[in-house]
């Protein structure tokens, strides 16, 4: 438990950690969504390629859309960018800066996506069968132009009649399988070798201006979420003083039509202070009733 | 149980991360019962349609009013939105920022219920399966069969156990296109929806935000009113409930004493807070006559003056508060019908 609980505040204290939290759990999400997703090339020749490239590219558009939603920051930059400027000028670097570590956490799950679509190769394979050559292939090689089409288009669906017999199909999905995984792998060593040089060589540019952007944005952020709690708290202590001023406004009113003498109770002063003089089930009435229909004015001078 | 209860400090803390985890439990649930539905198409011509259209689009009808009625807030809009204007005035800013906060959170768990519909591909292969294109994909020209025949044949589709038509248009191959078609509709809707919330997001600092901020802090400070209101009523309810019970047994020890003129018992000095407690009754006959009076003929809700010597001590509204009288002793006069 305590475990847990110092990793929960670990990701709370800091913002970027809140960032970075989300980021890894959209990744894994975009892992899962793909392992649930029940892919079923249609296998026919004109939408094949449509399938398996949408298959391949929407979804990380909307894991890339999703990854701008849920980074609070990425609302932080657009108020920063949009305000006027009033008597505190606006920064560009920092805003390049927090649009810069936005793009970068959003870009995580969607090629997470992609690298996992190519590793798998189900996707290649449905999208490219229909384009293959089909004399490479001895199971293809005799077959008439019209009917290749229909062949080649079917050889994503292993459980088809028509594939059943055919042992070139595995050829053909061997050798998609072959090129979607080796593109697969280049292309997760060419991010991982630009994201190693990018965090090495950053140092050697411009390490102060870069200093400067990091602390300004953390502290826009961090002012905005002060601003907040400053003005959950305000609106608090403004409605406890509205309802207190209500009920007394209320006694005095019923001092005033019940011309009663005040009492000489023998209560407690406690229960005299949460009484505030409404004793009766009228009064409590009246005041419930005054509640609804005549809310008091936003004035609590 | 520490996480649990981690967890929920959490999401109760900000009242925005509550309404936000009430949302995610919603859209999972909705997940939840997709996979646990039993969907059995009914593979006759025309109820396919009408099934699988229902199933597309009744629940997430439910979803959506369900996500309304578990929001707290909706009774907060509601009232108001009706109450009379009084001494204050009533900014529909406000109200519209409040409707639509709740309306945005209402739609997750229906549009998570249609994509994953959709991307599973039963509904709608059960709806369109008669509309599969036969020219293109089967052997229509080959087999003499009439329009009904055909359609009653490809209304048999999703049930692979009593296909029969083969030779009219292979069972996979529709089932393949039927679902290319519903997964790729799922994906333009989920890819929709995703835009649209971001445009929404995005678009809001750049027009509006001086308005927002302001529509903003009034409906949480609505909804902060509201809970400071009902948290000082409840205390004054339980100070009410006090007095009004303090004074009904003090009129019951009176009463005793009068009925069997006995002096007044003192109790010991050194006895202290215990005999105080027991507000003069002190035997068993004594306690079963209060708790009689109790069920029977409870006081009136005055704590200022004598009661009238009705039965019934429940004073009706249309009743003018009775003025009090010296001395002003807090005792509520009553006499005992038992």
């Amino acid at each position: 438990m305590d475990r847990f609980r110092m990793i929960f505040q670990y990701f709370q204290s800091n913002s970027e950690s809140v960032m970075n939290g989300i980021c890894g759990l959209l990744a894994l999400a975009s892992v899962k969504m793909y392992t649930s997703f029940d892919f079923s090339c249609p296998c026919l020749p004109q939408y094949n390629m449509a399938y398996g490239l949408g298959i391949m590219f929407v979804p990380p558009i909307i894991l890339f859309l999703c990854g701008l939603i849920l980074n609070r920051q990425s609302l932080v930059m657009l108020e920063e960018w949009r305000r006027p400027p009033g008597r505190r000028t606006k920064d560009l670097a920092v805003i390049r800066y927090m649009c810069s570590s936005i793009m970068q956490r959003a870009m995580v799950a969607p090629v997470v996506w992609i690298i996992v679509t190519l590793l798998d190769g189900k996707c290649l394979i449905c999208a490219f069968s229909g384009s293959m050559d089909p004399e490479k292939f001895v199971g293809f090689a005799n077959v008439s132009t019209v009917q290749v089409q229909q062949l080649l288009a079917k050889v994503p669906c292993k459980d088809d009649e028509l594939m059943r017999n055919n042992t070139s199909h595995k050829a053909v999905s061997r050798y998609l399988r072959c090129w979607s995984q080796a593109l697969g792998w280049s292309i997760l060593l060419i991010l991982i070798i630009a994201a190693f040089l990018a965090r090495w060589l950053r140092p050697c540019f411009n390490q102060a201006t870069l200093l400067q952007a990091r602390h300004w944005s953390n502290y826009i952020d961090i002012e905005k979420k002060i601003f907040e709690e400053a003005c959950c708290e305000h609106s608090r202590l403004f409605a406890h003083k509205c309802i207190l001023h209500f009920f007394e406004s209320m006694r005095q009113e019923i001092k005033l039509h019940s011309f009663s003498l005040p009492r000489e109770g023998e209560q407690a002063e406690g229960e005299e202070d949460l009484l505030r003089g409404i004793t009766d089930q009228d009064q409590v009435n009246k005041l419930l009733k005054t509640w609804y229909y005549e809310k008091p004015p936003l004035d609590v001078s | 149980m520490d996480k649990f209860r981690m967890i929920f400090q959490f999401f109760q803390s900000n009242q925005e991360s509550f309404m936000n985890g009430i949302c995610g439990i919603m859209a999972l649930a909705s997940t939840q019962m997709y996979s646990a539905f039993d969907f059995n198409c009914p593979c006759l011509p025309h109820y396919n349609l009408a099934y699988g259209l229902g199933i597309l689009l009744v629940p997430p009808f439910i979803l959506f009013l369900l996500g309304f009625v578990l929001n707290n807030n909706i009774s907060m809009l509601a009232e108001e939105w009706r109450r009379p204007q009084g001494q204050r005035g009533k900014d529909p800013a406000v109200l519209r920022y409040m409707f639509c906060s709740m309306a945005q959170r209402a739609m997750i768990a229906p549009a998570v219920w249609v994509s994953v519909t959709l991307l599973d591909g039963k509904c709608i292969t059960c709806a369109f399966c008669t509309s599969v294109p036969v020219e293109s994909l089967g052997n229509v020209s080959h087999l003499h069969l009439s329009q009904g025949d055909i359609q009653r044949v490809l209304a048999r589709i999703p049930c692979k156990e009593i296909y029969n038509g083969q030779q009219l248009i292979a069972n996979e191959v529709a089932i393949r296109y039927l679902c290319c078609i519903s997964q790729a509709l799922g994906w333009c809707f989920v890819l929709l929806m995703t835009t649209l919330a971001f445009l929404v997001r995005s678009l809001r600092p750049c027009f509006s935000q001086a308005a927002f901020l302001k529509s903003r802090y009034w409906s949480h400070y609505i909804d902060i009113e509201r809970k400071l209101f009902d948290e000082t009523c409840a205390e004054h309810a339980r100070s009410f409930a006090k007095v009004c019970i303090q004074q009904f047994f003090e009129g019951m020890s009176t009463d005793l004493v009068a009925a069997r003129c006995h002096l007044p018992r003192k109790a010991p000095a050194d006895a202290g807070e215990a005999a105080e407690k027991l507000l003069g009754i002190t035997d068993q006959g004594t306690m079963n006559m209060a708790l009689k009076s109790w069920h029977r003929c409870k006081p009136p809700l005055d704590l200022h003056s004598p009661a009238l010597p009705t039965g019934n001590g429940w004073a009706g509204e249309g009743q003018p508060p009775t003025h009090s009288s010296a001395p002003r002793r807090e005792t509520a006069a009553y006499y005992s019908w038992v």
